[in-house]
């Protein structure tokens, strides 16, 4: 058997050689990891798929706040709005930022969601990839080939750095999950293994250095706007790659970039609430009017 | 660095909101609940750190318990566990304290039935992984991706070689081994991870090896 695939040139070369897709070399060679068939492989994916769907559509209508009251009422807002006067940039824009909301919103509220890479960021990838579905009347396998080479990047990248904010920051999750997006459009549209290769190294380039400074330590404030927010900015990283723009530094080295910065981010912007986002004085008051409100039950 | 699965990236398919802070929860709790039975009676959730401080929000008491009560980490009944008719028959209690020589997401389980009592400790390590590091008074390693064995025994020599034969019969491959003593001669653990689900008949013969006090069939968790 041959060795899996732990950089992107290693992946390019092996797409280039065998004349594949990033979807089929990793298909097979998850089918091959897991003692399985590439057809059961992709009935797991669909799985995911649906589950992802399933969450879009409850959480486009409800309005049901989080545990902690702050968030889990802005989906709808931002659905009315869209409602009365259109997106400037049209309605695929309208279908990402409101699905992925309304995914991150479901999440925080205890709903089922898939977390792609992590439920912090599961809004991203399902936003982008069934929203543009959608638009442009992508079929399912289409669909699951998009997820598949999302899951392929961030299973490369997981060689280099954890996938969580406390390693990280939040470029290790939503970072990711927007370079996953990112590569799953350009593979939608028929995009070469290159281009999908430079969309995935613009994409991470401007997440660099993005922390994890959440307000009372939950995935709240400000972990589910941003989910929009950087779907939206794997749609700039596609435009760019499918018009052959490179990126002048290889992807791989962006990984690099990305964990060294990780490495020598502060703990107090990682997921410890100790900085930052987390230590306004508006974040401060929310905390503490949090912990009288629990104070009572814990 | 162990292959990765490309599940890893885009799953599990979870109750959200933190892959640690809940998915992770639940997994601890299911792997309690694979290593001491289903009949527990009472049980204590000690949280620890981030658990403790944030543990409420994420819904990681919610977790800790549907996991006891055998749910998966998809499971939307979790949401409201409390209602629930099983975690009305169970007598538990949760603490919330502060131990920064533990990991920042750490719970210990502390469970009784009618004729055994048990502790564990388990942390959640991030993205929903976590490790159940504590049996009693052993150091283990138990991370739910393998059909784990658990055994506790006397001190003696020959004692992995007996256990590791008794497994070779079946022909499982042994993923990894690890085991840890109070002191010479007294008890020991042993934590084999096998590739394989083995058959009980075999445990059966493990439990019947002179010295040994316990056997634990560790159930590998769903993804």
């Amino acid at each position: 058997m041959i060795k899996d695939i732990r950089t992107f040139s290693d992946l390019l070369e092996i797409c280039t050689n065998e004349n594949k897709t990033i979807c089929e070399v990793f298909e097979l060679q998850e089918a091959n990891f897991q003692e399985i068939s590439v057809e059961q492989v992709r009935l797991r994916v669909k799985k995911a798929l649906d589950a992802m769907k399933n969450a879009i559509e409850i959480g486009l209508t409800s309005k049901e706040k989080s545990i902690s009251g702050q968030c889990g009422d802005d989906c709808v807002r931002l659905k009315e709005r869209y409602s009365k006067k259109h997106a400037i940039f049209g309605e695929c824009f309208e279908k990402i930022t409101t699905y992925a909301l309304a995914t991150s919103e479901e999440n925080l509220r205890m709903g089922k969601i898939v977390a792609c890479p992590t439920a912090g960021s599961c809004g991203i990838v399902p936003s982008v990839i069934i929203g543009i579905s959608e638009e442009y009347k992508f079929d399912e396998n289409t669909q699951i080939d998009a997820l598949i080479t999302a899951g392929a990047v961030a299973t490369i990248v997981s060689y280099k750095m954890s996938l969580a904010g406390a390693v990280g920051g939040c470029q290790a999750e939503c970072g990711v999950a927007s370079a996953m997006a990112a590569a799953a459009v350009t593979q939608m549209f028929g995009g070469s293994v290159k281009q999908i290769l430079n969309a995935v190294a613009l994409c991470l380039k401007n997440i660099l250095g993005l922390t994890c400074d959440p307000v009372a330590g939950l995935v709240e404030i400000p972990c589910v706007k941003r989910n929009p927010f950087l779907a939206i900015n794997s749609i700039t990283a596609f435009e760019f790659a499918i018009s052959d723009i490179e990126s002048k530094i290889p992807t791989d080295e962006v990984v690099d970039a990305m964990a060294q910065i990780g490495e020598l981010m502060s703990p107090t912007l990682k997921e410890s609430s100790q900085a930052g986002l987390a230590k306004t004085k508006t974040a401060v008051e929310i905390d503490k009017k949090l912990k009288d409100k629990y104070k009572g039950k814990i | 660095m162990k292959q990765s699965s490309l599940f890893n990236a885009i799953y599990p398919i979870m109750i959200g909101p933190s892959s640690s802070h809940t998915a992770g929860a639940v997994r601890l709790g299911l792997l309690a609940r694979n290593i001491f039975g289903n009949n527990i009676k009472n049980i204590t959730f000690k949280l620890y750190n981030s658990y403790a401080q944030t543990g409420f929000g994420h819904g990681t008491d919610k977790g800790l318990l549907a996991g006891i009560l055998g749910l998966k980490v998809d499971d939307i009944r979790i949401k409201n566990i409390f209602n629930l008719p099983e975690a009305k028959n169970l007598n538990y209690k949760f603490e919330y304290l502060e131990d920064f020589n533990r990991h920042p997401n750490s719970v210990d389980f502390i469970m009784e039935s009618d004729d055994e009592r048990m502790y564990i400790v388990g942390n959640s390590i991030g993205a929903g992984n976590v490790r159940i590091i504590k049996i009693n008074d052993f150091s283990v390693k138990i991370s739910g991706e393998y059909n784990t064995l658990v055994i506790n025994y006397k001190d003696v020599a020959g004692m992995i070689s007996k256990v590791t034969g008794l497994i070779q019969l079946q022909n499982i491959n042994i993923a990894s081994l690890i085991c840890d003593r109070n002191a010479k001669g007294e008890e020991a653990s042993m934590c084999i991870c096998l590739d394989k689900d083995i058959d009980l008949d075999i445990v059966e013969k493990i439990k019947l090896i002179p010295d040994v006090y316990f056997v634990k069939n560790v159930k590998k968790l769903e993804s």
